[in-house]
């Protein structure tokens, strides 16, 4: 079980990365886009789902028990190569129903101080 | 004026998702969990066979929305629930069919409402995106 009192703490990540254009490439083609050099919609995933790995697993989560229950994206800025992004979570909600933990993470992916995008992972740790 | 009509139903596009394509996104996203690759996994867990990553089908579906808008810089909200595993048999294309319709209209968004369908079983619900016109 998370520790309740984790629920609305923020875990600033530690270090940011630059995105780059073979990476965005690789996600835009396996997902058979035809302007491989935009981010798709759900990028911001490679980042946001990393970084929740690490808070939760870190938070004493067993990551070989989550199953991904529903997802949301707020595109405030389209992600592009070259921009050097930072991605801070957050434990938004922890419920348990029927055994399972229900955890949604709030992940900012900040560019230049800016939020350019938001994701919410709701993730469900199987009992 | 928009090119889009509130209630109308947006051309469907039919995705192929084989063992091939999630081997391509695993690599592409970073998750290489093995219930998405292994099959002998897969099933030791309690999976019926290998299933795609739920990033990877709502990833399909993104394609759509961005099709639909004419750019995927014009997708603005995107989300859904993983309702049901998508099953990717060895040796088989499974096809995800996926439609939409326009819920919501303003002078700058349109909202749409997603279906996407495998063997005629829905695999997301709650599927939802605002894209700018």
């Amino acid at each position: 079980m998370l520790n309740p009192d984790l629920v609305g703490r923020t875990f600033e990540g530690a270090k940011s990365e630059t995105i780059t254009a073979q990476s965005i490439a690789a996600f835009a083609g396996a997902l058979g886009e035809s302007e491989i050099h935009l981010a798709p919609p759900t990028y911001a995933i490679t980042i946001s789902l990393a970084q929740s790995q690490s808070v939760l697993i870190g938070s004493g989560l067993d990551w070989s028990r989550v199953v991904h229950g529903e997802q949301k994206f707020h595109i405030n800025k389209q992600l592009t190569a070259g921009m050097n992004v930072r991605c801070n979570s957050t434990i938004e909600s922890a419920r348990a129903v029927a055994g399972n933990e229900i955890i949604t993470v709030r992940s900012d992916v900040i560019e230049s101080g800016e939020v350019a995008v938001i994701s919410w992972s709701t993730l469900v740790f199987r009992a | 004026m928009s090119v889009f009509k509130v209630g109308e139903v947006l051309p469907s596009k039919t995705y192929i998702i084989n063992r091939g394509s999630l081997v391509a996104y695993a690599n592409a996203s970073g998750d290489q969990n093995p219930i998405h690759q292994d099959e002998v996994f897969a099933k030791s867990v309690g999976l019926e066979n290998v299933i795609a990553h739920g990033m990877y089908t709502m990833g399909l579906v993104g394609e759509y929305v961005g099709r639909m808008a004419g750019s995927s810089s014009k997708v603005r909200e995107f989300s859904a629930k993983f309702t049901k595993p998508v099953i990717v048999p060895a040796d088989v294309d499974v096809e995800l069919v996926v439609s939409a319709t326009v819920v919501e209209l303003t002078d700058e968004i349109a909202r749409l409402e997603i279906t996407a369908m495998c063997h005629e079983v829905k695999v997301l619900g709650m599927t939802k995106a605002v894209i700018l016109l």
